[in-house]
C-alpha cells in the first residue's frame, strides 16, 4: 500500500527537492506542526502582529473609487468596494505576516541564520525586519534586474542589516533569486532557516505561508460582517506566487463567495511577455512543487515578464493550481498598462498609492465594476503600498503625471 | 541483469572502482557530445553519465550551470538527446546513465520518457529532485521499462532514510560527498570516508561517490572507499573553451589521468 500523499492539493504540490534538503524539510514540517499546536506560539505571534505590525489592518470602503466609475455622485447607488489595507502593515505590504510567523518559528527551532529570496524586495524587507527584531543574521537573494528597479527596498534591507546578494543568472528576477537561495540552502542547510516568501516551493511552505497569511482573510471576514452585516460577493487579489491571494481566500473557502485571482498579463498574452501562469502554464515541477509553469514544449522554463517585480514569476503556488482546476477560484489577468492606469486612478480618487502588484487587483475591479449591480459587495486586497515603485511608475508614465 | 549491474560485477571481480565521467549533453552541440563520449569510452570510462541541460538547475554549481546554458543556447532538447543516445548506443558498449531535472521528463510524459530512454539505450536514470517519498510513480515506470533508478544519498540523510534510499535504488546508489551544489572542490569533508564506509556496509548495491571530486588526487584517496567515482564539473570544465578538437583532446587527457589514478589506488 502506498502512503497517503503528504503536502498535496489534489494532484498539485509535493516535495520535489534534492535529498540534501529532505531532512531539513521534514524537520521544518515537524517543528511547524508542533508550534501550530501550541497556544503560546500563536499568542506570541499575535502580540507581534498587533503591536509591532499594526494589525488588524483597516477594511476601508473606497466610496470615491466606486463613485468615479459610476460617473459622478449618484447617492449611495454603486457597488461597494472595500480595500483590505495591507499597505498599512509595517514595512508596507502583506509579506510581514508571513515573515513574522516564519522567523518566530526559526527562533523556536534554535536557528540564528536566515536566508530568503525576494522579487519586489517587499519579502526581503519583511524578512530583514523580522531578522533584525529577533537578532538573527540575514542574507537575501535578489535578481540584478529587480535590484535595479526596486532600489528603495535594497537600501532598506541594507539599513536593516541584511546582506543583499545580486543574482546575475537567467532573467535576473525572482525565479533566479529562488534558485540561488536554494543553492545557498543546500550548502548551509545545517544552520540556516529558509524563509520562503510565497505559497510556492516544497511542502510544508505552501500550507505554512498560507496559514500565516490567513490573518488577512480572517480579519476581513470579521470586518465585513461588522460593516455590511453580510459576507462579500467577491474577493479580488493579485497573484504572483499567490500568498496575499491565498491569505485572503483561505478563510472564505467554506463559503459561496467568489474568489478572483489576478495575474500579470505584462505586455499582453499574445506577445509572450507576461506572467500569467494559471492562464498559460502547463503542469510541471519548478522550485520543489508540482504546479503550473510557464514553459516551452521541451519543458524548459520560460522567462516571465511584468512591470510589477513581485508578479514576475513563471510559476504559481500549487494550491492555486488546484483551486483553478476545481474552478473554486477564477483567475483573470490585466496588462502592465491597465495596472499603471489603476495606480493613477486609485491615487487620485482615494489618495492611496498602491504597489504595482496590488494595482493589478484594482485594475481588474475597475474593468468589471461598470457591469456590477449596485448591490454588489467586493473586497480588494491592497497587498502593498507603491513607494517602492515610484521610479518605475514615473518613468512608465512619463508626461502623464 | 542490467548493463550497470554487469559492469559493477566485473569490476568487483578485479577489485576495481568504476570511473564515471559526466558530460552535459549538447554542450555546445550534440556532435561534440557524441565525439566526447566516444573519447571517454576509449580512455577507459566504465559508465557514462549524460546530464540533460535544464533552464533552472538548482542542484548545480557554476560550471554545470554554464554548460547547461551553452547547450540550451545551441537548441538542444530531451528528444534530440535521446536520438543522439540511439546513435551512441551503436558505437559504445558501456552503460549510459542519464541525469535530468524533472520538468523535461514531465513535459514528455513520464511513461513516454521511460519507453523512449530504454529504446535509445539508456540504462539508468538519476532524478536529482526526486526523493524516495515522491518516487513510487516513477519507479513503476522505470521497472516496466527496464531502467535502473539511481537515488541520491546525502550527508544529511539519517540511517532510516539511507536504508530507504538503498532499497529504492537499482543499479547503484549515488553518494553525494558534501552538502552543497555540484562543482569541483579543493577539499572534501573530513567525515566523507567514514560516511562512504557506513553506506557501503548497509547497501546491498554498489555505491558511487560524486560531487566535488576535482582530479587525480581526490580520486586516489577515494577510490578504495567507493565502488564508483563520478566526475562531473572537473570534466565538464574541459568543454568550456577552444575548438572542438581542443576540447576533446583536453577531455581525453584529463580522463586518462583519472583512469591512471583509479588504477593506482
Ligand atoms: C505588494 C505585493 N503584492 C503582491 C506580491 C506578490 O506575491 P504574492 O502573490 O505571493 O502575494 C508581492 C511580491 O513581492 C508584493 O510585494
Amino acid at each position: 500500500m502506498e502512503q497517503p500523499k503528504i503536502g498535496y492539493f489534489g494532484k498539485y504540490g509535493g516535495r520535489f527537492v534534492p535529498e540534501m534538503l529532505m531532512p531539513a524539510l521534514l524537520e521544518l514540517e515537524a517543528a511547524y506542526n508542533e508550534a501550530k499546536a501550541k497556544p503560546e506560539f500563536w499568542k506570541e505571534l499575535d502580540e507581534y502582529l498587533r503591536n509591532y505590525v499594526g494589525r488588524p489592518t483597516p477594511l476601508y470602503k473606497a466610496a470615491k473609487l466606486a463613485a468615479s466609475l459610476a460617473g459622478g455622485d449618484n447617492g449611495n447607488n454603486y457597488p461597494r468596494i472595500y480595500l483590505k489595507r495591507e499597505d498599512l502593515a509595517h514595512t508596507g505590504a502583506h509579506k510581514i505576516n508571513n515573515t513574522m510567523g516564519q522567523v518566530l518559528l526559526a527562533k523556536y527551532m534554535g536557528k540564528k541564520e536566515i536566508i530568503a529570496e525576494t522579487g519586489a524586495g517587499q519579502h526581503g524587507v519583511a524578512t530583514a525586519t523580522a531578522a533584525a527584531l529577533f537578532g538573527m543574521s540575514c542574507r537575501v537573494y535578489m535578481g540584478a534586474k529587480d535590484i535595479e528597479r526596486q532600489q528603495p527596498n535594497v537600501k532598506r534591507m541594507q539599513l536593516l542589516g541584511a546582506e543583499v546578494i545580486p543574482v546575475n543568472q537567467g532573467s535576473e528576477t525572482l525565479k533566479d533569486a529562488i534558485n540561488e537561495a536554494l543553492r545557498d540552502w543546500v550548502t548551509t542547510i545545517r544552520q540556516t532557516y529558509y524563509v520562503m516568501g510565497s505559497v510556492v516551493g516544497p511542502h510544508p511552505y505552501p500550507s505554512m505561508v498560507r496559514d500565516f497569511q490567513s490573518v488577512i482573510g480572517r480579519e476581513a471576514r470579521t470586518q465585513i460582517l461588522e460593516q455590511e452585516g453580510r459576507l462579500p460577493d467577491t474577493l479580488v487579489a493579485c497573484v504572483g506566487g499567490g500568498s496575499n491571494a491565498m491569505g485572503l481566500f483561505a478563510p472564505f473557502l467554506d463559503t459561496e463567495v467568489n474568489l478572483v485571482g489576478v495575474e500579470a498579463a505584462g505586455e499582453g498574452l499574445i506577445t509572450g511577455h507576461h506572467s500569467a501562469t494559471l492562464a498559460e502554464g502547463v503542469d510541471g515541477v519548478l522550485h520543489g512543487a508540482f504546479s503550473l509553469i510557464l514553459q516551452d514544449e521541451h519543458g524548459q522554463v520560460l522567462e516571465a515578464h511584468s512591470v510589477a517585480p513581485g508578479l514576475d514569476y513563471p510559476g504559481v503556488g500549487p494550491e492555486h493550481a488546484s483551486l483553478h482546476a476545481l474552478e473554486r477560484a477564477k483567475y483573470f489577468y490585466v496588462t502592465d498598462d491597465e495596472a499603471l492606469n489603476a495606480v493613477i486612478t486609485l491615487s487620485r480618487t482615494e489618495g492611496i498609492i498602491p504597489a504595482l502588484e496590488s494595482a493589478h487587483a484594482v485594475a481588474y475591479a475597475l474593468k468589471i465594476l461598470p457591469e456590477l449591480p449596485s448591490s454588489h459587495c467586493m473586497i480588494i486586497n491592497l497587498s502593498g503600498r507603491g513607494d517602492k515603485d515610484l521610479n518605475i511608475i514615473t518613468s512608465q508614465l512619463e508626461g502623464r503625471l | 541483469m542490467s548493463r550497470i549491474h554487469n559492469t559493477f560485477t566485473k569490476l568487483d571481480e578485479s577489485k576495481r572502482t568504476a570511473l564515471i565521467p559526466c558530460l552535459v549533453a549538447g554542450d555546445p552541440d550534440l556532435e561534440t557530445t557524441l565525439e566526447a563520449a566516444r573519447e571517454l569510452a576509449e580512455r577507459g570510462a566504465d559508465i557514462l553519465e549524460l546530464i540533460v541541460p535544464f533552464s533552472d538547475p538548482m542542484a548545480d554549481g557554476p560550471t554545470i550551470q554554464a554548460a547547461s546554458q551553452r547547450a540550451l543556447a545551441g537548441g538542444v532538447n530531451l528528444k534530440a538527446i535521446l536520438d543522439a543516445v540511439t546513435e551512441l548506443r551503436q558505437q559504445i558498449e558501456l552503460p549510459i546513465v542519464m541525469m535530468t531535472y524533472l520538468n523535461p521528463v514531465f513535459r514528455m510524459g513520464m511513461s513516454e520518457f521511460g519507453r523512449q530512454a530504454k529504446k535509445a539505450g539508456v540504462d539508468g536514470v538519476i532524478l536529482p529532485e526526486l526523493p524516495v517519498e515522491e518516487a513510487p510513480p516513477w519507479s513503476r515506470v522505470a521497472e516496466d521499462a527496464g531502467l535502473d533508478t539511481i537515488f541520491l544519498a546525502s550527508p544529511t540523510s539519517g540511517p532510516e532514510r539511507l536504508a530507504e534510499i538503498c532499497k529504492a535504488s537499482t543499479g547503484f546508489v549515488y553518494a553525494v560527498t558534501l552538502t552543497g551544489t555540484t562543482g569541483a572542490r579543493e577539499s572534501l569533508p573530513e567525515e566523507l570516508i567514514q560516511n562512504l564506509t557506513r553506506l557501503r556496509m548497509m547497501s546491498p548495491k554498489p555505491v558511487a561517490a560524486g560531487f566535488g571530486i576535482s582530479g587525480p588526487e581526490a580520486v586516489r584517496r577515494l577510490a578504495p572507499h567507493a565502488d564508483g567515482l563520478i566526475i562531473g564539473s572537473a570534466l565538464v570544465k574541459m568543454m568550456e573553451e577552444g575548438s572542438k578538437n581542443e576540447k576533446i583532446r583536453r577531455l581525453g587527457e584529463a580522463v586518462t589521468e583519472l583512469k591512471a589514478a583509479i588504477e593506482m589506488a
